[in-house]
C-alpha cells in the first residue's frame, strides 16, 4: 500500500475524531455518512452544502430582524432559530443546534443582548464548522487521488 | 407531478413507476412490492433531502413537498372535489413533520383524515419536539405513529415494515395463513384501533390495501400476495407493527376517527 495515501487516511481518521471530540459533529452526522454509497457519493456533500446555505439564509433573516431596534420581533428571530436548530440537528451539526438551544431561550425571554451575542456565535460556529468540512472532504478527495479509498472512521 | 392511470381505479404513481396490479380485491398478477410510495412533508430542504434518502434506501419511492398545502394539492384534496371522481393516486405512507408555518402537521393529519379517499393512508408525524401532549393529540387524530428527530435509518426501516410486502416471502409462501405472521405478532398485545388488519400482511400494512372499500388504497392485493416477513428490527413499538387482530375486511374504513395506538415513545 502506497504509504502516502495511509498518511493520508491516517491523517483523515485523525481528524474526523478530532472532529468528533470537539463536539463540532455527532452521531447524526455518522448516520449520514452511513447514507452514503457508490450511487450516493455526494450525499453527506449536498446535504452540508445545503445546510450551509440554510445557515446563511437564516443568519440573515435573524440579523435582518435583529436590526429592528426597538420593534425586534422575537418571535420572528425565534422562528429562525427553530428552524436552524432543526437543520443543524438533521446533519449532526453539534454545536451549532447547542447555539441554537440556548438563543431559543433567549428569544423567549426577548433578551435582546443575548440574541444579538448568540447570534454571532451562530454566524462563527457554522463558518467554522465548514472551514472543518472543506477540509476534511479536500482529504478525502487527496486520498482518492492519490488511489486510496476513503476510510470509515468508527468513532466509538 | 404523477402521471395516473385509468385502469379501474388503480394510478400510476409517476410514468416510470407503474405496477402491475389487480383491480379490487382479486387476486393479482405478481407485484412488484417493493414499489411502496410516500409523501414526505417538511418545509425544511435539508430535512426532505434526507427524508428521501432514508426512504429511497428502503426502495420506497418518495415525494417530498414543502407544505402541508402542497401535500394537498398532491393528493388532489385541495379542492372540494368528491374523491370518488379523482384518479386515486398511490400513497402507501405520509410523512409529515409537525411543525411547519402556515398548515401544520396535525392540520394536515386532521384534513387526511377527513378525506374518504386518504383516510385509511397511514399518517407519521416527525418533530424535532417531544412533547407528550403533541404526540398524544397526534394519536387520537389517528397517526399512525410519530418519529423524533433526526430521523434515523433504523426509524424509517420501522415504518417500512408495517408496509412492506417481502416480495421474496411472497413469492415463496403463497398460502395466506395466520399462523404464518402469529410467531411474529405474539409478542404485542392486539392495538385497540379500529383498523384492524389481517395477520397475513407483512407486520401492518395499511389498511386501505386491503380493505375492500378503498379504492384509493395501494394496490390491492391478494391475501396471497401479502405474506409476513421476519421483523428485521425489534419491535419497541408495542402494538403498532404486528397485529393480531380480525381480518381487515371486517374494519370498515370509515370508522376513522380516535385511533388510538400505541407509539413508538421518543424516549426509547
Amino acid at each position: 500500500m502506497d504509504a502516502h495515501v495511509a498518511q493520508l487516511q491516517m491523517q483523515y481518521r485523525n481528524y474526523i475524531l478530532s472532529l468528533y471530540q470537539q463536539g463540532f459533529l455527532d452521531d447524526q452526522f455518522t448516520e449520514l455518512k452511513s447514507l452514503q454509497d457508490d450511487g450516493s457519493p455526494d450525499f453527506v456533500a449536498e446535504v452540508l452544502s445545503l445546510f450551509f446555505d440554510d445557515c446563511v439564509k437564516l443568519v440573515g433573516n435573524m440579523a435582518r430582524a435583529l436590526d429592528q431596534i426597538g420593534t425586534v420581533d422575537f418571535c420572528q428571530v425565534g422562528a429562525n432559530v427553530h428552524q436552524l436548530k432543526g437543520s443543524s440537528s438533521s446533519v449532526g451539526a453539534k454545536r451549532v443546534k447547542g447555539l441554537c438551544i440556548n438563543f431559543k431561550e433567549l428569544c423567549e425571554a426577548k433578551n435582546y443582548e443575548g440574541c444579538v451575542r448568540c447570534l454571532q456565535q451562530v454566524d462563527i460556529e457554522y463558518k467554522t464548522l465548514k472551514a472543518k468540512l472543506q477540509d476534511m472532504f479536500n482529504l478525502e478527495k487527496q486520498i482518492v487521488q492519490a488511489g486510496g479509498i476513503v476510510p470509515q472512521v468508527d468513532i466509538n | 407531478y404523477s402521471s395516473m392511470a385509468r385502469d379501474g381505479g388503480v394510478s400510476c404513481l409517476r410514468s416510470s413507476e407503474t405496477m402491475r396490479v389487480g383491480i379490487g380485491g382479486m387476486e393479482s398478477p405478481p407485484l412488484d412490492l417493493d414499489e411502496v410510495h410516500v409523501l414526505a412533508v417538511d418545509d425544511s430542504l435539508v430535512d426532505r433531502i434526507v427524508i428521501e434518502r432514508l426512504l429511497r434506501i428502503t426502495s420506497c419511492k418518495v415525494t417530498a413537498v414543502d407544505s402541508g398545502w402542497r401535500a394537498l394539492e398532491f393528493l388532489g384534496l385541495d379542492n372540494e372535489k368528491a374523491s370518488a371522481e379523482l384518479d386515486r393516486l398511490k400513497v402507501d405512507l405520509i410523512i409529515t413533520d409537525y411543525c411547519m408555518p402556515g398548515m401544520t402537521g396535525y392540520e394536515l393529519l386532521k384534513k387526511i383524515k377527513e378525506s374518504s379517499s386518504f383516510r385509511q393512508v397511514p399518517v407519521v408525524i416527525m418533530s424535532s419536539e417531544n412533547v407528550l401532549t403533541r404526540i398524544d393529540r397526534c394519536l387520537e387524530e389517528g397517526a399512525e405513529d410519530f418519529l423524533l428527530k433526526p430521523v434515523k435509518l433504523a426509524d424509517v426501516k420501522r415504518l417500512r415494515s408495517y408496509l412492506t410486502r417481502d416480495v421474496k416471502l411472497s413469492n415463496a409462501n403463497k398460502r395466506k395463513l395466520p399462523e404464518d405472521s402469529v410467531p411474529v405478532n405474539t409478542s404485542l398485545p392486539p392495538p385497540p384501533s379500529p383498523f384492524t388488519i389481517s395477520p397475513v400482511s407483512s407486520d401492518s400494512s395499511p389498511p386501505l390495501t386491503i380493505s375492500p372499500e378503498s379504492s384509493d388504497s395501494s394496490p390491492p392485493l391478494s391475501p396471497l400476495e401479502i405474506s409476513s416477513s421476519p421483523l428485521s428490527s425489534p419491535i419497541d413499538d408495542e402494538d403498532d407493527d404486528v397485529l393480531t387482530s380480525s381480518p381487515e375486511s371486517s374494519s370498515a374504513p370509515e370508522e376513522s376517527p380516535a385511533r388510538r395506538q400505541k407509539m413508538r415513545s421518543p424516549l426509547d
